[in-house]
């Protein structure tokens, strides 16, 4: 019981990193209409641009992880001012392509600069502790995910829910022609949108810097969790984001102690069977 | 009737290669064939119906590991391709009831999990692939028929002429598919998938077949590897695998018949020239795709066909 209470609280914490990445996603899906393939780079990205402005030079770890975030943004801004813009129109097919050019680049790009080699920077002194749950050591650190996962979601939400920008962002999203009739700055809207799910995404991967691995490729392997999740939860769907990504992220924690061969089987297995029984996802409409 | 020539005239020269080519040429010309067979089979479900899969390699792996373990147990050529093929058929159509449920984006993403679900198989179920190691020592058995011929596979040059016999057959059987009766339904329902099935036609049925020939020929092009290289590893089922026919595909052009083996030779030989210069070969690969989808969307085959009409 207690393991299985404790092993919860890990898979939770490894949830909130594949909500925050999947968050990003579903939004740009959501209002762009576009499924960015190098979404999964762009949370490398994070890491290494925290890796390096925290563990290389120094600098504040909050600092650092409002850095990498703006850095991050700016490669996002680039991305989707001089390339994802000119295929909207186009086939989904090719915006999968286009992205995934893109990863390619961000893979060879890292190696270039920081080497083939997986980084791990020193964890705040801060966060060094743990706490006593069901009698065993937990991480001071997972317990401040678990944290900014919530925080990040409640905060989304009323970002959608109560400001200008949400709304605006909303009704693109549900009419593109019409609220653009209504004086919406369409193109504009979508840079901005682009740019805060490229910051979520980045998010993640610097908040994962001082436990996880930031190393090449790992931005391919996000992706694909990333898309094993809104398979479950629903495509374009905020709820369905969050709660595959407690399903797939909880399940991983509890594979990994009951099968620890097969455990990545365990989830695709999970998603085979949402398909069967429900392919649109959990909370997909239609 | 030039075109006709022109095939012919191709023909002749692979099947000399070895007298006039070294050994070099021959083992990429190998992997070229290998190749274009792979990238054909992913163009029916792209080029033709609309599908773009992401997961290819994980049927190449099937192939490819199915052959090597046929082969380290009954060393027979035939038995092991044939054998490899016929595995990745059971795999592509089991996991193409699943995939085909879906379509766009939504069949890219389970094609591209599922082919990583093979690749984390094929890494960490030891036992049966040898893990990270792989599989190793698989020998290039003789092409036998018991009782009828048996032929000795030892000198690269004799498997060339059984790859590229296998790759003749495949092309050839690939082009009466698509322009049989069912070639035209699946470029139907690329083009419209209501009214595909508005006249009365199933489309997952026929999804679900594309699916599986894509699969096969997937596991064709997997099956023949092993005995070339007399090893097989877990790369062959990662994502970054089956990448290689979507772009050798999108180099050639995905609406021609001919595309996915024109994108084939160009993409190996330029990856060839690439690699000896620097050792980031992905990041020129990134900017050739980024390239091609802004602005060169037809592919190589089609500019020429622009020039020279019809083919």
């Amino acid at each position: 019981m207690e393991t299985l209470i404790f092993q919860g609280l890990v898979g939770l914490s490894v949830s909130m990193y594949l909500w925050l990445l999947a968050a990003g996603l579903t939004i740009v899906f959501g209002v762009l209409g576009v499924l960015n393939f190098a979404h999964g780079s762009l949370f490398m990205l994070g890491g290494y641009f925290t890796f390096t402005y925290y563990g290389l030079l120094g600098i504040n770890f909050w600092l650092a992880i409002a850095l990498s975030l703006l850095s991050v943004g700016v490669v996002g801004y680039f991305m989707e001012r001089f390339f994802l813009r000119h295929i909207y129109h186009m086939d989904h097919a090719y915006q999968l392509l286009l992205t995934f050019g893109f990863i390619l680049i961000f893979d060879d790009a890292v190696k270039m600069i920081w080497g083939g080699v997986a980084k791990i920077p020193p964890m705040p002194s801060f966060f060094e502790g743990t706490v006593s749950v069901v009698g065993r050591p937990f991480p001071v650190y997972n317990l401040f995910i678990i944290g900014t996962g919530l925080a990040v979601a409640i905060a989304i939400w009323q970002l959608f829910e109560k400001t200008w920008w949400g709304k605006m962002v909303r009704a693109s999203a549900s009419d593109r022609e019409m609220a653009s009739a209504i004086g919406v700055n369409i193109p504009t809207l979508f840079t901005g949108v682009f740019v805060f799910g490229a910051m979520l995404a980045a998010l993640g991967g610097a908040l994962g810097t001082p436990v996880r691995v930031v190393a090449p490729g790992i931005g391919a392997a996000m992706i694909i969790q990333a898309f094993i999740i809104t398979v479950i939860g629903g495509l374009g769907n905020l709820k369905g984001a969050f709660v595959g990504a407690i399903i797939v992220g909880t399940l991983s924690a509890y594979g990994i102690l009951l099968f620890p061969v097969f455990e990545l089987f365990l989830i695709f297995l999970i998603m085979a069977v949402v398909l069967m029984v429900k392919p649109q996802g959990l909370f997909g409409g239609g | 009737m030039k075109t006709r020539l022109a095939i012919l005239i191709l023909v002749i020269l692979l099947a000399l290669l070895p007298a006039y080519a070294g050994k070099y040429a021959v083992y990429v010309v190998i992997h070229i064939l290998l190749l274009s067979i792979f990238s054909l089979g992913f163009n029916l479900l792209f080029g033709y119906t609309g599908l773009l899969s992401f997961g290819q390699a994980g049927f190449y792996a099937v192939g490819a590991y199915g052959c090597a373990k046929i082969l380290l147990a009954y060393p027979s050529l035939l038995v092991g391709i044939v054998g490899g093929v016929a595995i990745t058929g059971v795999v592509s159509l089991a996991l193409g009831y699943l995939c085909i449920r879906h379509t766009r984006i939504y069949f890219s993403m389970l094609t591209l999990s599922f082919g990583m679900m093979i690749f984390s198989l094929a890494w960490k179920w030891r036992d049966m692939t040898g893990g990270d190691d792989g599989l190793v020592g698989i020998p290039r058995a003789a092409l036998e028929i018991p009782g009828l011929f048996k032929i000795n596979m030892t000198p690269m040059e004799n498997y060339y002429y059984v790859v590229l016999a296998f790759a003749i057959l495949a092309i050839a059987l690939f082009h009466r598919i698509v322009h049989s009766p069912m070639g035209l339904t699946l470029q139907g329902i690329r083009d419209s998938e209501t009214r595909t099935a508005c006249i009365g036609i199933s489309v997952r049925k026929y999804r679900l077949i594309a699916f599986t020939i894509a699969g096969l020929y997937a596991g064709l092009a997997g099956a023949m590897l092993p005995p070339l290289e007399s090893t097989v590893t877990p790369p062959l089922a990662h994502w970054s695998h089956s990448a290689e026919p979507v772009l050798a595909t999108l180099l050639g052009g995905i609406y021609t018949f001919s595309g996915p083996i024109v994108g084939s030779v160009i993409f190996y030989l330029l990856k060839d020239i690439i690699v000896r210069f620097t050792e980031y070969w992905q990041i020129c690969l990134g900017i050739i795709v980024v390239a091609l989808v802004m602005g060169f969307r037809g592919g190589v085959v089609s500019i020429f066909l622009r020039k020279g009409g019809r083919p």
